[in-house]
């Protein structure tokens, strides 16, 4: 793994062609990752699958239709029928009974089955020039050249520019689009805007992701910086990066391994990123939330522990001179870790152990005990702030 | 033309501005897929009244208020905000929707939706700067969520998230509120806190329409209610329509057991003091912002 890093890193500083790979493949993860944390946010991620498959047969039309493969006309041809399935679901859903998600599965299914119907009848019928054309299934980096990263750098610096011109227009219409409307924002014309953004940041990463895998880098880039932060700016600046990285990660070892399809090694790259994300951020990850669980647990018990040793020394004359066994807290708590309790209660100086194994409240754990017994306050650790 | 007619229905005698309506409403009709949510409704609020507007689930409470704001697609009929139509007058409106219609999982902080009351008279490719900050941070003073500026805001409670959402249409600085469902959720010191608000806003002269739930409160908080099932069954100051025959028109059968309610026991003394809530059950979150209050 670590050779191979190291192959990509010198080889990226001399092969024109993988220079342009790598360019291209952070570009499309960079504008996919920030459009996708607002279809995220909006709860639109599977509108960018039936987008994504949609595109297929636009781009085989387009070739069929003109004649050429230069990416731009492909692009162009990708975008219309994306745009075109993403308002059909919308008005699918404006205008009949159908939901939101059978809509998506009825347009991403009948687009896709066109653009492979198409696909098929261009490879028999128009000669070996076209059969790059599958190539959009799967994505295939290596094969991008200077002209594809021309228009695939215009079409990001587009996108991302009018996400920057109504980000505060974007911003409120994602989050409360009714106050949106109240203050005369056209919630609708804004929404078509924002949807055709997201349609233009998918077509942007056909070729090199494919449209089969792309929905993938719309969603997951957002789901992951999500872990991270709780700013809107800071949510897209990292889904992003996070989709960069991927794009650049899976392009250039699809590239270096021969026969590796780079759209899932791209996605791959971004799973894995996600999946740390969810597991290890500091907040709102899985590990951190079992952490904060389990050290609330522990507190629990040892509150209770102190609870159980104080009853049983306030039955004595002398609270601190009544020693117990641990055998005794343990049949009246019937909990688990009495020991461990019990030696936190000596660390914190609220109990301590007698020579033949027996325990007792110190004088500041009877007044800790006395405490919980009446406020029920935890008394072993007050004020430990932990969410 | 109706208008000037409509215009007397709830007046409020006395009202400095009696006789001209802040809000009115004529021969209103909304449907959604031919089935009719309000129809053929009149609506009249005078300027500087708390009006409520009461009624059964699926009378069509939340309905008007979308419609007054053109948030919904009317079928017929006529809204005018100060006499003219509420496309030319949304500077003058301030909006508090439902709490529970938005994410509040959304990352953005306290302030930032605070801001957002701003956006309207900020107009396009222009971002909020200090000016709207400030505006931000007075509002949010006057609900007593100043501290929590920069808190995420799903670490709210209910009743935190209401009064932001308060200090939002505050920073408006609206001539004319609608506020849908304030009191929902929220404790009930907060609730007197927003009605010590509403009462403050009706002092400056400003005209409040409140979508409300608790009969038993609006004789107390409301200078006026229209009473709302479809059609309307009532629209008038309290003492006059807020009686068992309208409410019985209004809520059917049910109203019996909502007499029986209101007639208990008239509500405790107000058991605390004045203001907005901010004892610990309230302020304590994952990261406190701010400096305690002394």
């Amino acid at each position: 793994m670590l050779a191979l890093g190291i192959g990509a890193l010198s080889a990226l500083a001399t092969d024109y062609t993988l220079r342009t790979v790598a360019l291209g493949s952070a570009a499309l993860g960079l504008v996919s990752g920030a459009l996708g944390a607002f279809a995220v946010l909006r709860r639109q991620s599977l509108l960018g699958d039936a987008v994504s498959h949609a595109a297929l047969p636009g781009i085989v039309l387009a070739f069929l239709l003109t004649g050429s493969k230069a990416p731009l006309v492909l692009v162009v041809g990708a975008a219309l029928t994306g745009w075109l399935a993403s308002l059909l679901v919308l008005l699918i859903v404006r205008a009949s009974r159908i939901k939101l998600d059978s809509a998506l599965g009825i347009v991403l299914s009948s687009f896709f089955g066109l653009g492979l119907v198409l696909l098929s009848l261009a490879q028999r019928h128009a000669g070996a020039s076209q059969a790059g054309l599958d190539r959009f299934l799967f994505g295939q980096a290596a094969a991008l050249v200077g002209a594809d990263l021309v228009t695939m750098a215009g079409l990001g610096a587009l996108v991302l520019a009018a996400l920057l011109l109504f980000w505060k227009e974007f911003k409120l219409l994602s989050f409360d689009a009714a106050f949106a409307g109240s203050l005369g924002l056209p919630v609708r014309r804004l929404e078509v805007v924002l949807t055709s953004l997201l349609v233009l940041a998918i077509v942007i990463g056909l070729q090199t992701v494919g449209v089969v895998l792309m929905s993938a880098m719309i969603v997951a880039p957002a789901t992951a910086a999500r872990q991270w932060t709780d700013r809107l700016g800071r949510l897209v600046l990292l889904a992003g990066a996070f989709g960069a990285l991927a794009g650049l990660v899976g392009a250039l070892l699809s590239s270096l391994v021969p026969r590796l399809p780079t759209g899932p090694t791209i996605v791959l790259a971004i799973t894995a990123i996600a999946v740390l994300s969810l597991l290890f951020a500091p907040q709102r990850g899985l590990v951190a939330a079992r952490l904060r669980a389990a050290r609330q647990r522990r507190r629990l018990q040892v509150d209770a522990v102190l609870a159980d040793l104080y009853r049983l020394a306030a039955q004595h004359p002398e609270p601190a001179a009544a020693p117990h066994a641990a055998a005794v807290l343990r049949a009246m708590s019937e909990r688990h870790g009495v020991l461990r309790s019990l030696g936190r209660l000596a660390e914190t100086g609220l109990a301590r152990e007698d020579a033949d194994g027996r325990w007792r409240l110190t004088p500041a754990g009877v007044a800790a005990g006395r405490r919980l017994a009446e406020t029920g306050a935890p008394g072993a650790e007050p004020g430990s702030g932990e969410p | 033309m109706r208008s000037p007619e409509a215009g007397t229905f709830c007046m409020q005698p006395g009202s400095p501005a009696a006789g001209e309506a802040a809000v009115s409403v004529t021969d209103l009709t909304v449907a959604y897929r031919e089935r009719p949510v309000l129809w053929d409704v009149d609506v009249a609020v005078p300027a500087g009244a708390l009006m409520a507007v009461l009624g059964p689930n699926g009378a069509g409470k939340t309905t008007l208020i979308k419609a007054i704001l053109g948030l919904v697609p009317i079928a017929a009929g006529d809204v005018r905000i100060e006499g003219k139509p509420y496309a030319e007058q949304r500077r003058l409106v301030g909006y508090v929707p439902q709490r529970g219609s938005v994410d509040w999982d959304f990352p953005t902080t306290v302030l930032d939706v605070v801001m957002m009351g701003r956006y309207g008279s900020l107009g396009w490719l222009r971002r909020p700067g200090r000016r709207e900050r400030e505006a931000a941070l007075a509002a949010l003073e006057k609900v007593a969520m100043a501290d929590f500026r920069a808190r995420q805001i799903s670490q709210l409670s209910g009743g935190q998230q209401q009064r932001v959402f308060l200090a939002r249409a505050l920073v408006q600085d609206a001539r004319v509120y609608f506020m849908d469902e304030p009191f929902q959720g929220v404790d009930a010191r907060t609730e007197r806190a927003i009605v010590a608000l509403l009462k403050e806003l009706r002092s400056q002269g400003r005209t409040v329409m409140v979508v409300h739930h608790d009969l038993q409160t609006v004789a107390e908080y409301f200078d006026c209610v229209t009473l709302l099932n479809v059609r309307r069954i009532a629209c008038g100051p309290v003492a006059e329509v807020f009686n068992e025959e309208n409410l019985r028109l209004t809520y059917g059968g049910r109203v019996e057991f909502l007499q029986r309610k209101a007639s208990l026991e008239p509500p405790p003394a107000d058991p605390g003091q004045p203001g907005w809530p901010r004892d610990a059950r309230d302020t304590q979150g994952p990261s406190r912002g701010g400096l305690p209050r002394p």
